[in-house]
């Protein structure tokens, strides 16, 4: 914004010149079209930054909304402004690949409360001039997904072809066909669940705790101080970073082996590989995120139970859904276990939807959605295909 | 599930029970050879529950419509008459309480059909009349200690359940050794001596 020097701005981390100006396309909502929120309050003005990919057919019929999970953003298969590294669906997305842009127009937003260009609590509040830090009402997944909606009108399409997201993401997935069913053809959530579980939400708390433990968060204003809690969010993510893991797999990967020496330190020092493996995760976080976003997507998880949003009966969230599912879990993801995405398979069984069900078998743990898996990729073309098949979508 | 899909000659029986444009639940869909059929021949709109993840992650990446699931444990969650047709192929004797499932396939489906492998044929009896052991064939290739199938039946007992749950027999077929139908107006003796498997069409 113009207040900020370029000196004050280099201070700053990373992310921050995104938050109000992204490098993203931004589409702005007026006063005229405010976002109703949960919260029982409105937001207005607001924007979202979004990022498109492939060519949207003249039908309008071919378009895939990626929804992003907890710290994700809309830079799903492009080189990030932030970090510079590929987008973090990169190996999925693209031309040619598995969810192929040559053939479909993917979309892909930054939620609202996140800080990459969406409006979220570093974005300027308008009636103070200021971020908003904790002004922001307290967001939920529906009111994100409420926000996605207006941005796919903004588009022009009535119906999506496929909405597919994983943890979070798919959350909103849920939401998406849940809330606008005869707007969404076929839904893929991974790795995620109808709710957060009780030690789901403890996770967050834990998180949320260090990041407001730490004196430089202050009160969430810490804008007014030009220091930023990094200490507290580096912790909150280092906690995060080994729910997204399976035990097996950080053994298999660090095992005891020691960082750097050969032997111990006697101190508190790192001394072992994980240890500076997580110091490393943490540091380079708060590089590319905001702690106080960090807040309110922990919140929005948190808050997130589809059944409860329907009288206690998950099944009644999809009564008489045409949107054809697909859903897929991670043998070794003990923060979405295989139980969790089997309650909605339940539900749907008994809404009497069309579903498909895969379990993967990895040791990657709930990060597995993320990477290289081959038969993540076999389902998610298997299903997409068909589904193109009866929507009508030929091959290009 | 449980039987080599190369000797599958029910597959085609049982295709051709099924109404085109059906809604069909195939329980038990293994790698969704049965499933495929239906989709390409009668436009079904076709879904699977299969217990093998290895299976439903091949169908699944085959563009069907399955879920990973227990006909013992996961039918209870489909509503009453969801389907059309409900399809029990190869699978009764691998069942736990194959009495509960039928009734749930009645009660899911406005019909189901029922392929089974019949331990009345006369080769079953043979082996177990001459040798003393339990029989080995082509059909039934697993010794009996790793066999999935732990709850056999001969085409008589089945006629015997279906009374017992109130199903009522629209129709059914025997299949000889060589996949071929025997006789509409046999007897059942006849086919439960020479029927290496059934297949039945039933109905509540």
């Amino acid at each position: 914004m113009a207040m900020t020097t370029t000196a004050a701005k280099t201070a700053k981390a990373a992310w921050a010149n995104e938050a109000n100006d992204p490098s993203s396309p931004v589409v702005r909502f007026g006063l005229d079209k405010p976002l109703r929120l949960d919260a029982g309050t409105v937001l207005s003005p607001f924007q979202i930054a979004y990022q498109t990919y492939g060519e949207l057919n003249e039908a309008r019929s071919n378009a895939i909304l990626i929804c992003h999970a907890l710290t994700g953003d809309q830079h799903v298969a492009n080189r990030n402004p932030v970090t510079g590294k590929p987008g973090w669906w990169d190996v999925l997305i693209g031309p040619g690949k598995i969810i192929d842009t040559n053939r479909f127009f993917v979309i892909c937003s930054n939620v609202v409360g996140g800080c990459l260009g969406s409006t979220g609590p570093a974005s300027t509040n308008p009636a103070t001039g200021k971020p908003y830090g904790l002004d922001l009402p307290v967001i939920t997944i529906r009111d994100m997904v409420r926000a996605q909606v207006m941005l796919v009108d903004h588009f022009g399409i009535d119906r999506l072809f496929s909405v597919v997201g994983g943890s979070m993401g798919g959350m909103q997935v849920l939401e998406w066909a849940a809330s606008y069913p005869e707007r969404v053809f076929s839904a893929l959530p991974i790795a995620t669940g109808a709710r957060h579980s009780s030690q789901n939400i403890a996770f967050h708390e834990v998180g949320r705790q260090a990041v407001m433990a730490d004196p430089d968060w202050h009160g969430g204003k810490y804008f007014e101080t030009g220091r930023r809690p990094e200490k507290g969010l580096a912790v909150a993510r280092m906690a995060a970073h080994i729910t997204y893991l399976s035990e097996s797999a950080l053994h298999r990967k660090f095992g005891r082996n020691l960082q750097d020496r050969e032997a111990l330190t006697f101190g508190f020092d790192a001394d072992f590989q994980i240890e500076s493996y997580l110091r490393h995760q943490g540091m380079s976080f708060v590089d590319r995120f905001d702690a106080n976003s960090y807040l309110y997507m922990t919140r929005a998880m948190d808050y997130f139970d589809l059944a409860a949003d329907h009288g206690g009966r998950l099944a009644d969230a999809f009564t008489g859904t045409k949107t054809r599912f697909c859903l897929v879990s991670f043998t070794s993801d003990w923060l979405f276990p295989t139980e969790e995405s089997r309650a909605i398979v339940h539900a749907l069984n008994a809404a009497g939807a069309s579903v498909s069900f895969v379990e993967i078998e990895t040791d990657r743990g709930h990060d597995a959605f993320l990477l290289d898996e081959p038969e993540l990729f076999a389902a998610i073309r298997g299903f997409l295909q068909s589904a193109a098949r009866a929507r009508g979508l030929d091959q290009p | 599930m449980s039987v080599n899909v190369a000797h599958r000659v029910d597959l085609q029986v049982v295709a051709d029970f099924i109404a085109p444009r059906a809604k069909v639940l195939d329980v038990g869909s293994g790698d969704g050879l049965l499933l495929e059929l239906l989709q390409n021949d009668k436009q079904v709109d076709g879904r699977g529950v299969e217990l093998s993840q290895r299976g439903v992650n091949e169908c699944v990446s085959r563009g069907l419509s399955v879920i990973q699931g227990d006909a013992d444990r996961d039918l209870v969650f489909y509503p009453d008459k969801g389907f059309d047709f409900v399809i029990l192929s190869q699978t009764l004797q691998a069942t736990r309480n194959p009495k509960l499932v039928l009734d749930e396939l009645l009660r899911i489906g406005e019909r189901a059909i029922v392929s089974f492998p019949n331990f009345g044929h006369w080769r079953v009896r043979f082996s177990l009349f001459f040798f003393g052991r339990m029989p080995v064939t082509r059909d039934l290739p697993y010794s009996w200690y790793d066999t999935p199938n732990i709850h056999f039946c001969t085409i008589r007992d089945f006629v015997a359940l279906c009374d017992e749950v109130g199903a009522k027999v629209e129709k059914a077929t025997a299949l000889d050794a060589n996949g071929q139908k025997i006789g509409f107006n046999m007897p059942w003796w006849f086919w439960n001596f020479f029927g290496q498997q059934a297949v039945f069409l039933l109905r509540r």
